[in-house]
């Protein structure tokens, strides 16, 4: 298979800003999704900064069971299907960590962080920039392989990540051994076997997603290392952004996203650069 | 232009204190972004592939670290990506997706003459048995007519005519589909999509399109990009859907194999799958042209890329194949056909019987008709077949047949072998039955497919812009076919 065809080149940013006034900002319809960076933030944002509730996302490649682990943890009825992209924008819901009251979003299934559908943009401005307490991927334990590009993407931009090793009753089945504390170790972050249909692991998990957000475990997140010219290229840049990109963004990761001539993520940037202002002068 | 609006609303936005802060940032910013786009051009895309290729290596690494598998599940996955090199690769992939479609085609067509010509011969003695009745009432003659000329008449050629076909078509179908080869379509087609502008997984929803049209335009959910979209939304009714696969296969087995209802020669029957064949690449072909056009005319724009998931090939249940694609699908198809075709029936028996200055109303409007149709190789009862077969394709052929019948002479269709003699003595040529295939292909949506477009779009000029593009091309294509026919004098 050709991996270059696998991930896009950008297209021209597609937005619609005319249609997006304050007002209606909390409605979420298809066509305004890419361009509702500034609602998530509102909506997200304001919670994490009163430090009252944790917010935890899920992501994960398109059906990994994601939507049945949020079910699972929230004991809502989302509709589950059995077809990539069912999961087009975020849901929320509850969830009840030894009497913390944590938010879970159920972002899209996604791929990889390169990509220019709505679905990846979702996902991918909401990790950058609502800054959830934690993030737990959840992957297919069947094709590991294909699901770690995720994962490994996903460590360029936070260490707060659990792994959930889903569907390990199918790779049982299959006659696949994962050997959990091995991956654990070369990752650098917990990784927890669940089967969500049947609800095994999920106390696991829950007790690993309490640990995390209340800083009991800390990571040590795998590093990329790319060819040294790119490294070159990406550090030059590094201390160019160290300054401006704060709040937790990593200064890499936007190098990265710089050098992959991401239109669309350039643009998030810019606005979440120029948000942060109106979060320090705001009483909001 | 849009990105100049974006930053208007954020300078808007900010309070007056933050504006120094943010022009400086946004300064530093655009340094490293100068920087970036500095190294982009010396290196161009391989800083991209470099990156998703080191992402790749990585995981690769890590996974065959920690994962280890079963010998026989690892040979098997080998085997999966054997055939899938060897079904998407570049020599063979097309092919073989010929090749596949020719050989169900022709195994529909081949297969359908048995079963067509039994219903016939059961269903015309049917027709006896009801005419007796009939005349054992002692109700009127009009009545009978009516319901039996009329109504009975079309039902049992939307069922004789279309239920073999469907019955050994529709499974057929649904195995390729439950074995996984569509996606893998899909993935040979892509680049083509790509080259005329529009979404990889155009070519998904267009598959989709074989089976209905309406579904084929839902599933352009998929397409993420609204331009893209429209564009799968409005050439998506240029591939033949199941309600007009029977007109095609009827059609081009009239065409191709004479007599083929009489001696059902396998030779006319693979001519006439690979003429089928043969239109429904001319489809995928004005698909692509139109989607080509309109993306650099109506909705301009560069194609986004996407990742197609290749399911596992799976064994088909073929038991369930069977029993899902005639209950789901056949059964479906034919009710919806005959809830549309006994008022069709009744309304065209009541045009054709009822008389205004001594010619019937349906003799009227084909007449007003057939001037434009003539123009375009066809006739007015043609284009009336196509327009009143609006509500659903299925019926145009019944339509035609009951126009024909109740001008020519011959009164029983017992054969195939008979309608071809109707439709020569109604003066078709070949040129005729290829421009009534070929308007068939390109036509207006049928009526439930109009409103899929409507409810999707939310729009009433896209829907007109859907039917009006659609009509357009059928009639240019037929026009230039019967003008190459004639200047070439092979009519």
């Amino acid at each position: 298979m050709n991996f270059s065809n696998l991930f896009g080149i950008p297209s021209a940013p597609r937005r619609h800003r005319g249609q997006f006034s304050r007002r209606n900002r909390e409605r979420f319809s298809l066509p305004h999704l890419s361009s509702s960076l500034r609602a998530n933030r509102k909506s997200f944002l304001s919670p994490t900064l009163n430090s009252k509730e944790y917010i935890i996302a899920l992501a994960g490649n398109p059906n990994t069971g994601k939507s049945t682990l949020f079910n699972a943890l929230t004991g809502l009825r989302q509709h589950t299907g059995n077809w990539p992209g069912k999961t087009v924008v975020q849901y929320r819901g509850s969830c009840n960590l030894k009497g913390k009251k944590v938010t879970l979003v159920d972002l899209p299934g996604i791929y990889s962080l390169l990509t220019n559908t709505i679905e990846g943009e979702i996902a991918r401005d909401f990790i950058c920039f609502a800054r959830p307490d934690a993030i737990v991927i959840v992957v297919d334990s069947t094709c590991l392989e294909r699901n770690l590009n995720l994962v490994l993407q996903i460590l360029e931009i936070t260490p707060k990540v659990i792994l959930c090793a889903n569907l390990m009753d199918e790779a049982k089945k299959k006659n696949l051994h994962i050997k959990i504390s091995e991956l654990e170790k070369k990752l650098g972050i917990p990784v927890i076997p669940t089967a969500a249909r049947s609800g095994k692991g999920l106390n696991k998990l829950k007790s690993a997603m309490d640990d995390l957000i209340c800083g009991r475990i800390t990571t040590q997140p795998y590093r990329l290392h790319y060819s040294a010219e790119i490294e070159k290229a990406i550090s030059e840049m590094e201390i160019e952004l160290a300054p401006i990109v704060t709040n937790g963004l990593s200064p890499r990761w936007v190098a990265l996203q710089l050098l992959t001539g991401d239109s669309t993520f350039i643009n998030g940037i810019e606005k979440y650069l120029a948000g942060k202002q109106i979060d320090g002068g705001d009483s909001e | 232009m849009s990105e100049m609006s974006e930053y208007e609303e954020t300078y808007r936005e900010i309070p007056p204190t933050g504006v120094k802060m943010q022009i400086l940032e946004e300064r530093l910013l655009n340094k490293a972004a100068e920087k970036a786009r500095n190294i982009q051009q010396n290196w161009g895309d391989r800083i991209r592939d470099e990156i998703t290729t080191a992402i790749y290596r990585h995981a690769e690494k890590i996974s065959g670290d920690v994962v280890s598998a079963g010998k026989e599940k690892t040979s098997n996955r080998n085997k999966i990506i054997e055939i899938d090199d060897i079904v998407t690769s570049r020599a063979l992939g097309f092919p073989l997706m010929l090749f596949l479609l020719c050989f169900i085609f022709w195994l529909t067509i081949y297969g359908a003459n048995y079963p067509s010509d039994l219903l016939s011969g059961l269903f015309s003695h049917l027709e006896n048995l009801l005419s007796r009745f009939f005349s054992l009432l002692n109700s009127p003659e009009w009545l009978h007519d009516l319901i039996v000329l009329g109504i009975f008449r079309s039902l049992v050629w939307v069922v004789s005519v279309m239920l073999p076909p469907m019955a050994i078509f529709f499974p057929l179908f649904t195995l390729l589909e439950d074995l996984g080869y569509l996606p893998r379509v899909a993935f040979n087609l892509d680049k083509l999509f790509k080259l005329a502008g529009a979404h990889g997984k155009q070519a998904l929803t267009m598959a989709m399109g074989f089976g209905c049209n309406a579904a084929g335009i839902i599933s352009t959910r998929i397409i993420e990009s609204p331009r893209e979209r429209m564009i799968a939304i409005l050439t998506n009714n240029y591939v033949p859907c199941n309600g007009r696969f029977p007109l095609l296969l009827a059609v081009s087995s009239l065409l191709m194999g004479a007599g083929i209802a009489l001696s059902p020669g396998s030779l006319g029957s693979l001519s006439a799958a690979g003429l089928v064949v043969l239109l429904v690449v001319f489809s995928i072909m004005v698909s692509l042209f139109v989607s080509w056009t309109l993306s650099k005319t109506l909705l301009k724009g560069v194609p986004s890329s996407f990742t197609l998931e290749l399911p596992p090939y799976r064994k088909p249940q073929v038991l369930q194949v069977l029993i899902r694609s005639i209950f789901d699908r056949t059964i479906f198809v034919l009710f919806r056909a005959i809830i549309v075709a006994a008022p069709a029936g009744a309304i065209i028996w009541i045009a054709a019987n009822v008389s205004i200055g001594g010619e019937s109303i349906l003799h009227h409007v084909a007449a007003w008709l057939n001037p434009f149709g003539s123009a375009i190789g066809l006739d007015g009862y043609i284009l009336l077949a196509f327009i009143l077969g609006l509500p659903a394709n299925e019926i145009v052929i019944p339509i035609l047949m009951m126009s024909y019948l109740s001008t020519g002479t011959m009164l029983e269709i017992s054969s195939l072998n008979a309608v071809k003699e109707l439709l020569i003595e109604q003066g078709w040529t070949w040129v005729t039955a290829l421009n009534m295939m070929l308007f068939s292909l390109l036509h207006f949506p049928c009526g439930t497919t109009l409103l899929t477009i409507f409810k999707e779009t939310g729009s009433y000029k896209w829907t007109a812009a859907a039917a009006l593009i659609t009509t357009f091309t059928a009639v240019l294509i037929c026009f230039l076919v019967y003008r190459c026919a004639m200047l070439m004098n092979v009519l």
